[in-house]
């Protein structure tokens, strides 16, 4: 049954390809928001709406497929518990939004888990679309595709003057964010990140850490992603993003070239150290193992470290949060019994690829 | 472990809170996360709807003229036929209740619009398919007449002829069109 692979696996099935620059791009995801012209927008929609929203998803798109993207699966919020929900919300399948709004929403999800056509959010239709590493074109081109299979069959609400419109003022027009996850660990040592962050915002861009609260970026994962959705198009928001993210890319590599002339040994030392706390602790928590993990990963990326693949980063960090710990243990853990597991299934992890 | 709100359901929610340096622990049924605010993943919905009703009270007329002056008449009830939401639900909660709204309160959007998406109030980007139908025709059309303009400024008739006819053929289509919907 399709939810327990959803369910099971931290990585999703496209998360384990490399794609361009992978070395420091994780991904690149499209997110499109439309809504039916002919029905209230979700948050004051009546019973019968939602439901005859959801009923006409469950109709036209169970068990379809488009293109690459076979076997589109719902799984209905109400079906979940809670563990469950967090699960999808750690893999990024759905948006916490839509987990916390359980009636008559739903998410139409691929078999890769490429794509989730998310249900009654804040706007009727939230589509994603991921690809692995730095391929923010071929996302919008393969987004926008999908949007026009599915508007063979609705009439999306459009309007001439202000593009798709959709609940909240910061979507309409385009009603397309898209964003890069991005590991710069060089940036964030040297502090360069923050100083960076105030000219890339005056672009209309918005830089946040994917973990951790404020302005912490835990595990150095940082999401780049446009702020303005009316008066540019798709290609053009894309390629100011696609420009920008160009010069992280660049700008990290100078920075970790750096980092090894000025301090190799020290560097090195870091990496092994945090290798050698994730294979032996007892006891981590959340915030010391994304540092660790993303020391390792580094360590990965300049060939440091040879016997360990790259996706270890993104996997771990997924399968150390909270609702994946939980499902693991089958049992709902307190934070100190969380800790404990955490540091037992990250080694059992690394065992897993020393014994390959 | 039973939730510490409700002890009813089982805690499945567990949260250390930080208040003044104390550090506590928080167990609670997803029922009593939500309803006591512990439940909050920190993304981006809920801070950029205080913002948004933020920057439409900041918008009010009374900012710039007498304080006094227009708070009274300054409360015409604009509501949207279709769905019911009045402008001040939506300056309040940041959020449309359909996409009629936008048609309603459409001579209020554009500084909002402006603020948001710096500076821009009209859309520029896709135009679905079918629903857009004659719009791809109109936006063609748009291009052709710049086009058109630029080839006379230049002198280049014969060209301009061309785009010309193009224009005429565009525009008859469109007309068609408009009827066709009828
Ligand atoms: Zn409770
Ligand atoms: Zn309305």
């Amino acid at each position: 049954m399709s939810l327990q692979q959803f369910m099971n696996e931290a990585l999703s099935p496209w998360m384990k390809q490399d794609g361009p620059d992978s070395d420091i791009v994780l991904s690149s995801r499209i997110r499109l928001a439309r809504n039916f012209s002919s029905s209230p927008f979700p948050l004051i929609a009546s019973d019968e709406t939602l439901e005859k929203v959801l009923d006409f998803f469950k109709e036209e798109y169970k068990g379809q497929s488009f293109r690459d993207y076979k076997g589109f699966e719902i799984v209905q919020m109400n079906d979940l518990e809670p563990v469950e929900k967090r699960v999808l919300v750690e893999k990024h399948l759905i948006s916490p939004h839509l987990a916390e709004k359980p009636e008559h929403s739903a998410a139409l999800i691929s078999e890769n888990e490429q794509v989730s056509i998310m249900i009654n959010e804040e706007d009727h239709i939230r589509l994603q679309l991921y690809f692995p590493g730095f391929q923010l074109d071929k996302a919008l081109e393969q987004a926008s595709q999908l949007d026009d299979w599915l508007e063979e069959k609705i009439n999306y609400a459009f309007d001439e003057k202000r593009g798709y419109l959709t609940a909240c003022p910061t979507n309409v027009g385009t009603g397309m964010r898209a964003s890069v996850m991005m590991h710069l660990p060089a940036l964030s040592m040297t502090q360069q990140i923050n100083r960076m962050t105030p000219a890339i915002n005056q672009l209309g861009l918005v830089v946040r850490g994917i973990y951790g609260e404020g302005s912490e970026a835990l595990g150095n994962i940082y999401q780049i992603s446009n702020q303005i959705t009316l008066g540019k198009s798709e290609q053009d928001i894309v390629e100011d993003l696609h420009s920008v993210v160009k010069q992280l890319i660049d700008q990290e590599r100078r920075a970790r070239e750096a980092l090894i002339s000025r301090s190799g040994v020290q560097l090195e030392d870091r990496i092994f150290r945090s290798y050698g706390v994730l294979k032996h602790s007892r006891i981590i928590e959340s915030k010391e193992a994304a540092k660790c993990l993303s020391d390792l990963r580094l360590g990965i990326d300049l060939k440091l470290i040879d016997d360990i693949p790259r996706t270890i980063l993104n996997e771990l960090m997924i399968l150390t949060q909270p609702g994946f710990l939980q499902q693991y243990a089958k049992a709902s853990l307190n934070p100190d019994e969380r800790d404990v597991r955490r540091a037992s299934l990250i080694r059992e992890r690394l065992q897993l690829e020393n014994e390959e | 472990m039973e939730c510490q709100e409700c002890h009813q359901r089982k805690a499945t929610v567990h949260l250390t809170q930080v208040i003044n340096g104390q550090k506590t622990e928080v167990h609670v049924c997803e029922h009593c996360a939500k309803d006591k605010g512990y439940m909050s993943y920190g993304e981006e919905n809920f801070s950029l709807s205080n913002l948004l009703s933020g920057l439409f009270h900041s918008e009010s007329p009374s900012t710039f003229k007498g304080k006094q002056a227009h708070t009274q008449q300054q409360t015409p009830q604009l509501q949207c036929p279709t769905c019911g939401m009045t402008y001040q639900e939506f300056a309040r909660i940041g959020k449309f209740g359909c996409g009629n709204c936008y048609e309603t309160f459409d001579e209020r959007l554009n500084p909002v619009l402006r603020r948001v998406h710096s500076g821009n109030t009209t859309h520029d980007g896709k135009i679905p398919k079918r629903e857009g139908g004659h719009l791809h025709l109109k936006r063609e059309l748009d291009e052709h007449k710049s086009n058109l303009r630029q080839l006379i400024e230049q002198e280049e008739f014969e060209q301009a002829a061309k785009v010309r006819d193009k224009i005429r053929t565009l525009e008859s289509r469109i007309h068609e069109g408009e009827d066709g919907e009828q």
